[in-house]
């Protein structure tokens, strides 16, 4: 067993500090500390509060996870860190610590990509993952398609939001609800209370021409106004907005094109794998659309349990893991962060 | 003994060895390079190319100093979390100093030290006989109090020379010098007094603004 390499992984792309630790596809221990709290009165991450967070959170959030795990850094293998994407200023914290502990623990550095760890993440659930595989990233940040071949070396992408991130849509419409932020958890747990469909949503990007142009692609920016338009509409007549109905029409257009969009690029791919990963994929009816449309067609739904699918650092443990085991070098010390690391690198 | 000294609160991105004892501090290997953007790429194989010409290696080290600025926020924290994560990781005290008095610590008479805090800022503090009487601080160059000072050091100090209004010797350093960081932890290093968590010197609040009242869309 301890033949298997012993990964630490740091992750500090956004709000979030973590840290993983991870043996192969064993979760051994993490540790999360979050600046969302900060974040709430100004209805969204702000970078300079979250870059100050991680300087404070990150001693104390490595010593945590290595406690929880029972090792030390001598005992580790190696170090891989989220080089991107994400914030600027976020992610230099999160690399220059990893370079810190490297350095100090002579140990090799990785530094990763933040989207590539949301799919290999899974493999702490679920186990190694059938490639190709298709995977719907969904988060505050990103909205991304992408086909899977080798997550080793790199991976290709389908599609992507060209406007709001499915999270950032979330929670727009949460704080034109009157919802707290991040308005994700609120919107999915009003939702249950209410129709979604009752109210008929635009869907972004799925009529016929953009079936051509951007088959793959996702637009939350058009529904969310659609939404202030027809809850504006209700509080100039002087109605009472039906909070819970509006919540889970507007969840139900998200999921309605996030799922027929994954669905289909299985289905043109040859793909019987579906993962879903990022902090949206904790939604319920997400998750239930997602098993009922795949079913028809013999597609397996791969969703890591909500607290591997948030930012956290066993996700950049788990694919700093996959890298070592397919025998992938390591960084230089001196990888930069990059805020717009493409998908088709991995490893910076 | 041997102390890693850093500091990343100017464009210079400073890393250097040091032996400190009873006699005194020497700098054993250094390197410095000057890039505002590249504090993150080059901090870190500066440190390792010091200690590898010095032949040490990181677990030699007993302790760690880092200049805790004040400079611009990004380059400042990949000094402070590179210092932090290297101490943790060794299990070596930590140990904060201004990095303004790495260019004030050494002056004689009163003198005015400013860096450059971008945003036609300069980070000040008056020095008397190299001991810091007055700041850090930021501000406009022309609301700057220099107090008795006769001279004025740093890169700030040279850009903002007319509206200071000093003289700037030609001769000395415009960025924190790793000897004087070291020399002035090196009481604490050597009487293995407790580290320290090591805290930036933002003097500056994040800018972000509370969101007003919704906007309408139609």
């Amino acid at each position: 067993m301890s033949s298997v390499p012993l990964v630490l992984g740091i992750e500090t792309s956004c709000d979030e500090t973590g840290v993983g630790i991870v043996r192969g596809h064993t979760l051994l221990g993490e540790s999360l500390a979050s600046s969302v709290d900060e974040h709430a009165r100004f209805g969204g991450v702000v970078p300079e509060v979250a870059s100050r967070a991680h300087l404070e959170a990150m001693v104390p959030t490595m010593q945590r996870a290595l406690d929880q795990a029972g090792v030390t850094l001598a005992d580790i293998d190696a170090i891989a860190v989220t080089a991107g994407p994400g914030l600027a200023g976020a992610l230099l914290v999160g690399v220059a610590a990893a370079k810190g502990y490297a350095l100090a623990a002579e140990k090799p550095i990785y530094g990763v990509n933040h989207l590539a760890a949301h799919v290999a993440v899974d493999t702490l659930e679920h186990g190694p993952l059938p490639e190709p595989a298709i995977a719907l990233l969904v988060s505050g940040g990103h909205s991304s398609l992408l086909l899977v071949e080798d997550l080793a070396r790199g991976v290709q992408p389908l599609g992507a939001t060209i406007d709001d991130a499915a999270g950032e849509a979330f929670d727009k419409v949460a704080r034109l609800l009157g919802l707290p932020f991040p308005g994700g958890p609120w919107i999915d747990k009003a939702a249950r209370e209410g129709d979604g469909a009752s109210i008929t949503f635009p869907r972004g990007l799925t009529g016929p021409r953009d079936q051509a142009e951007h088959r793959f692609d996702f637009s939350f920016s058009g529904l969310k106004t659609a939404v202030a338009r027809w809850v504006e509409a209700r509080e100039r007549d002087g109605e009472r907005v039906p909070v819970n109905d509006v919540a889970a029409s507007f969840q139900e257009a998200v999921c309605d094109v996030l799922t027929a969009k994954a669905i289909a690029a299985c289905r043109d791919r040859g793909v019987d794998t579906l993962v879903i990963g990022g902090g949206v994929a904790a939604n319920s009816r997400l998750r239930v659309l997602a098993e009922e449309r795949a079913a028809k067609y013999g597609i397996a739904v791969r969703v890591p349990r909500p607290k591997l699918c948030t930012d956290n650092g066993a996700m950049v443990a788990a694919l700093g893991s996959h890298l070592v085991a397919a025998g992938v070098a390591p960084s230089r010390l001196d990888l930069p962060a990059d805020s717009a690391m493409p998908l088709t690198s991995v490893v910076a | 003994m041997l102390v890693l000294v850093v500091d990343t609160a100017t464009p210079a991105i400073t890393a250097a060895l040091a032996e400190v004892t009873e006699e005194g501090t020497r700098v054993l290997a250094e390197r410095v390079t000057v890039d505002g953007k590249a504090h993150g790429e080059r901090l870190a194989p500066q440190i390792e190319a010091a200690l590898t010409e010095a032949g040490v290696k990181p677990r030699d080290l007993a302790a760690i100093v880092a200049g805790t600025g004040p400079g611009p926020f990004t380059g400042l924290r990949v000094g402070l979390m590179t210092a932090a994560a290297m101490g943790n990781a060794l299990g070596v005290p930590t140990y904060g100093v201004c990095s303004l008095d790495g260019l004030g610590a050494p002056l004689s008479g009163h003198a005015l030290v400013a860096t450059d805090a971008r945003r036609k800022e300069v980070y000040w503090a008056v020095y008397a006989d190299g001991v810091r009487v007055d700041g850090p601080h930021v501000d406009r160059p022309a609301e700057v109090s220099p107090g008795a000072a006769t001279t004025a050091v740093g890169q700030g100090a040279l850009v903002y020379a007319d509206v200071l209004g000093l003289p700037v010797p030609p001769d000395e350093p415009i960025y924190p010098s790793a000897f004087e960081l070291a020399r002035l932890a090196a009481p604490r290093i050597l009487s293995g007094e407790p580290g320290e968590r090591l805290v930036p010197l933002y003097l500056r609040r994040p800018d972000a603004v509370e969101p007003g009242a919704r906007k309408h869309v139609s």
